[in-house]
């Protein structure tokens, strides 16, 4: 039964053509009867064949289960069938509609960022093993177990934790594991967050922990943006169940006073709970080193191309202690010892605490989250090296710090608005132009230039103001066309 | 039989490999011109913000690292092996012309943010792939924003909530009804949500019987939530009254379709009566499992439920595709951004394949693969069906569960012995099915969905003759399996004990290496 098998469309009828192995050619001629190339068992003998071994007369009488009014009686409103080559080519020209980051100059982060992808990323993240494998125990796929205890690894490297869970969704939904993570933990019933969060994370952990934990917000400096102590101290309370804040914040600056905040939730016996940029932790201290009991972070950095925000990895880590490992939201894996000498073994840890087995009173009802982007992210951080992370975070440090002085110079434009030290993020101020972000923003887009983020809705207090974004893909000239261009839309241009 | 054995590298651990100094990846350089104007910008982070110690990440060449992470690969074995063993998951074949197409360019290297004219195509595809969804469905709208089946499910908990708290009786609805043989994430997401779960179990026709579901519904109920079929794959006839039986107090009907395989093109959830239900866009749409994600847990509701769905949706004005973020009683978020699209452009293309015609075929090859294999694997002494073996009732949700309840009494051989025997022949062990186990303390689930051949199942139905064989004949083989990997037994006991696991190479060096070093 070794065919190769083609179809041809002739007016609504399907001709088969069967080329057997010796080459002998059968042609079958028959009505909407298709052979798929993806189901083999649609070849109408082997059919035939297998519905009389299961012992149906036809397939109706699988389906007698149904009652009939429930059953579509007409064929679903869809295109008919298409050939590989036509799905391409009809694909293709679709997303050829779409403005690529290597035809623009994308200046937007907020969540997503335009970092290189090594090579090697796609090249290891596209094998068919890793790509087509769904669970396995460690014995069929010691490769996956091992790739995936490096990864938890290198990301406890660079977070300064010695536990993580496996990979997660994103960091919104990390946000909101965490606030519930700090719940189960403490037996508290109120999250602290600084104001200037992402208002996405925000909206993802309200939905996660509506039901144990209420969400107050914490004001911050106006001038610096750091989170405003005094109103921390006022709010802080024993119904504390943990306190987050974000480092690079939302808004791009460095949260200096991380030490501070760790200690003030400790005395209350809350938690300490951090949200990191993996690429600023080549120069930033790790939230390990500052009290942090939970970090929680966006791996898209490492590895991962942008994909309209379809590819984003969360991690979340935290402290080596049972308390902690038990409330895991998802499965984490701990190396071990195998029966073979010098092979290491890996195993799952809690298992019992996972949806499948706790079903309601599981950490979290995740099951499927982020695997092959931890695999890539893993390949990321082995190819980066110490070294590598350092570089990263310092060049994406110079060459925002220079986009950052390069705009604050324009005329009625302030770049950053917040007086701190910013990593790859910062705010820049219109209200001196007269013109909105999205005036703004619409006539770059005709320059070849993707704007910040807007966040005028977002942050009212801080005026017409967008988010922008330069890493270690922005080339000096990069800049001062974003520069230039920015000058003569906000002096020049009128809408 | 066909012989397999594992590849066997011995490699270590990527932080044992390489030399100090070695690198992987260059960063461009910084021109001269930058830092001679920004200066020394690390002197701008306050000193208990600069990192003093450098990461301790391995240090390996670039060849060295894709050679490790290849043979990590090689000892992983995705759809090397028949993925029959995966009752309940739909390990489908995963086309590669829909991975080639979500990998170009002009997908991979867009910004979420990015103008709306910008990613006119990525609209396009959202907005038809919703479209499709809703007539394969019934439903009138869609979100990819869910990230996986069990945020699928969290999110229509997280919906039905918003509707109970919209329409003021939050308070009073605290309670979720659930099938107890639907898919686990449910509970846990109804959980999650603050709701309180009322299971209801199944009689032995395999399904929920009409009086179950009479006797949970109160006033406090906010909904249903459940799979149909639910995991032994038997169709739930009673399934209108049911739902009638939660419309009539109130309540909301969530469907899973985590068990949908099997019914493409045959019968849909709106005509069910549903209001809302997620498919597992990377289960029954062929999109790859990548070893346990990034999945999507598309979800669809009724038009009167559209107002709550989390934003953006997409819309089209018959000339231009929009975000739409005006839903004024929206959930707000789920997850970032738009959720994992590439899997609607994989499912976009798998469903243009496909056509109409092709995804009636996808659920009736599904459902004959499932029932022939059932059938067949019967016929071996001591394999049972779990539920309608007799009168048999056929399976359409794609799976079937067994029970091994007569091999474990005959020979002590139960599951976990023969799982690690299937290995030795490449395949993937079989699932047990979900807890609570009912009515036979040895389930397993098989799932062989339409791209898997007649030959291949009649492979892999010699293959479980041969293990039960086994089993009887000479159990220390299984034992003692697997013996064609690079390892067979591994100490699991460091999973319970705090001073041994480490999830992280730093805690086993501090815990293990300290001790090793006195």
């Amino acid at each position: 039964m070794d065919y190769q098998v083609f179809f041809i469309n002739l007016q609504k009828k399907y001709i088969i053509v069967l080329f057997s192995m010796n080459n002998r050619v059968k042609v079958k001629r028959m009505d909407k009867s298709i052979v798929y190339p993806y189901i083999p068992n649609s070849e109408p003998e082997v059919k035939k064949m297998m519905l009389k071994e299961a012992g149906f007369k036809d397939i109706e009488e699988i389906y007698r289960d149904i009652p009939d009014k429930l059953k579509l009686k007409r064929r679903l409103n869809l295109p008919p069938p298409k050939s590989e080559y036509e799905v391409r080519r009809n694909i293709t020209a679709t997303m050829a509609k779409n403005k690529t980051c290597n035809e623009l100059l994308c200046f937007v982060g907020a969540g997503c960022w335009p970092n290189h992808v090594p090579a090697v990323c796609d090249e290891i993240n596209a094998r068919s093993e890793f790509l087509t494998t769904y669970g396995s125990p460690p014995q069929l796929s010691p490769g996956l177990y091992q790739t995936l205890f490096e990864y938890q690894s290198m990301i406890c490297e660079l977070v300064g934790m010695d536990a993580t869970a496996g990979p997660m969704y994103d960091w919104p939904t990390c946000c909101g594991e965490a606030a519930n993570m700090a719940y189960r933990i403490t037996g508290r019933s109120e999250i602290l967050v600084p104001r200037t969060m992402s208002p996405e994370r925000l909206s993802v952990m309200r939905n996660y922990s509506e039901s144990v934990v209420d969400i107050t917000l914490i004001n911050y400096d106006p001038k610096t943006g750091l989170l405003d102590l005094r109103d921390l101290k006022k709010k802080i309370s024993s119904k504390t169940a943990g306190i987050y804040i974000e480092n690079p914040s939302y808004l791009g600056f460095i949260e200096t006073q991380g030490e501070e905040i760790a200690k003030i939730a400790h005395d209350k016996g809350a938690l300490s709970i951090v949200g990191v940029d993996p690429s600023s932790l080549g120069i930033l201290t790790p939230p390990g080193e500052y009290g942090a009991d939970i970090v929680v972070g966006e791996c898209q950095p490492l590895g991962l191309h942008m994909s309209y925000g379809g590819a984003v990895l969360g991690l979340i880590a935290f402290q080596d202690d049972p308390k902690f490992v038990a409330e895991a939201p998802r499965r984490t894996i701990s190396i071990t010892t195998s029966n073979v000498e010098g092979i290491w073994g890996f195993t799952p840890v809690h298992i019992e605490r996972n949806m499948y087995i706790a079903r309601e009173e599981a950490t979290s009802f995740t099951g499927t989250t982020t695997v092959l982007w931890a695999i890539t992210a893993a390949v990321y951080m082995a190819l980066m090296g110490p070294q590598g992370m350092r570089e990263l975070g310092e060049a994406i440090m110079q060459r925002s710090h220079y986009a950052m002085k390069l705009i604050s110079e324009i005329k009625g434009v302030e770049a950053p608005t917040l007086n701190s030290t910013h990593f790859k993020e910062f705010t820049v101020n219109f209200d001196g132009t007269g013109k909105t972000v999205s005036t703004v923003n619409r006539a770059l887009i005709k320059r070849g230039i993707q704007g910040g983020k807007d966040i005028t809705k977002e942050f009212p207090e801080l005026g017409k103001s967008a988010l922008y974004c330069v890493t270690e893909i922005h080339m000096k000239e990069d800049i001062e066309k974003l520069a230039n261009d920015l000058k003569e839309v906000v002096e020049r241009e009128v809408n | 039989m066909k012989r397999y054995h594992q590849a066997v590298w011995d490699d270590p651990l990527i932080f044992e490999m390489g030399h100090k100094g070695e690198r992987g990846q260059i960063i461009p350089e910084v021109e001269e011109e930058i830092k001679a104007t920004v200066g020394n910008v690390l002197s701008s982070i306050p000193a208990k913000m600069l990192r003093k110690q450098l990461p301790k990440l391995p240090e390996v060449s670039e060849p060295e690292v894709t050679r490790h992470y290849l043979r990590m690969s090689q000892q992983t074995i995705g759809e090397l092996g028949f993925q029959i063993g995966h009752g309940t998951s739909t390990v489908k074949y995963n086309p590669k012309i829909n991975e080639q197409l979500a990998r170009m360019p002009s997908a991979v290297d867009v910004h979420p943010l990015q103008d709306e004219e910008t990613v006119q195509g990525w609209l396009e595809v959202l907005y038809n792939v919703s479209r499709w969804l809703c007539e394969i469905s019934d439903f009138d709208e869609f979100t990819f924003q869910p990230a996986g089946g069990a945020q699928g499910q969290f999110t229509c908990a997280v919906l039905i909530r918003a509707y109970h708290k919209l329409n003021g009786e939050l308070d009073k609805r605290r309670e979720i009804i659930v099938p107890v043989k639907s898919h686990p994430c449910i509970p846990s997401s109804a959980a999650i949500a603050g709701f309180k779960v009322v299971a209801i179990y199944p009689d032995e026709t395999g399904t929920t019987p009409v009086e179950a579901v009479k006797a949970a519904v109160s006033k406090h109920t906010a909904g249903m939530m459940m799979t149909n079929p639910q995991e032994f794959s038997i169709f739930d006839s009673n399934i209108e009254e049911h739902i009638k039986t939660v419309h009539e107090i109130g309540g909301l009907m969530a469907y899973d379709m985590a068990n949908f395989n099997g019914l493409f093109g045959i019968t849909r959830a709106g005509d069910m009566g549903f209001d809302m239900g997620h498919f597992n866009i990377h289960k029954s749409f062929s999109t790859p499992h990548g070893s346990g994600g990034p999945a999507s847990g598309a979800v669809g509701v009724k038009e009167e439920l559209k107002k709550l769905l989390p934003v953006p949706v997409v819309e089209f004005d018959g000339r231009k595709y929009h975000l739409n973020y005006d839903l004024p009683h929206s959930i707000g978020k789920i997850r970032g951004f738009y959720g994992n699209v590439g899997n609607a452009v994989r499912a976009y293309a798998w469903m243009m394949t496909m056509g109409a015609e092709g995804l009636r075929e996808t659920g009736e090859i599904a459902a004959l693969n499932v029932n022939y294999l059932a059938k067949k694997l019967v016929e071996i002494p001591g394999v049972r069906l779990l539920m309608g073996e007799n009168p048999y009732r056929p399976r359409v949700g794609g799976q079937a569960e067994f029970n091994l309840d007569k091999i474990k009494e005959d020979t002590g051989i139960g599951l976990q012995e023969i799982n690690m025997r299937i290995i030795d022949y490449g395949h993937m062990t079989c699932e047990t099915g979900h807890h609570p186990y009912i009515f036979t303390e040895n389930p397993f689930a098989l799932e062989p969905c339409e791209t898997i051949s007649k030959a291949n199942l009649d492979e892999y139905i010699e293959m479980w003759k041969q293990i039960v064989h086994e089993a009887y004949t000479n159990p220390e083989i299984l034992k003692t399996a697997p013996h064609n990997t690079t390892f067979s037994k591994l100490d699991a006991s460091v999973a319970n004990d705090p001073k041994r696991w480490a999830m992280s190479w730093r805690a086993y060096l501090k815990k293990h290496k300290a001790r090793d070093d006195t």
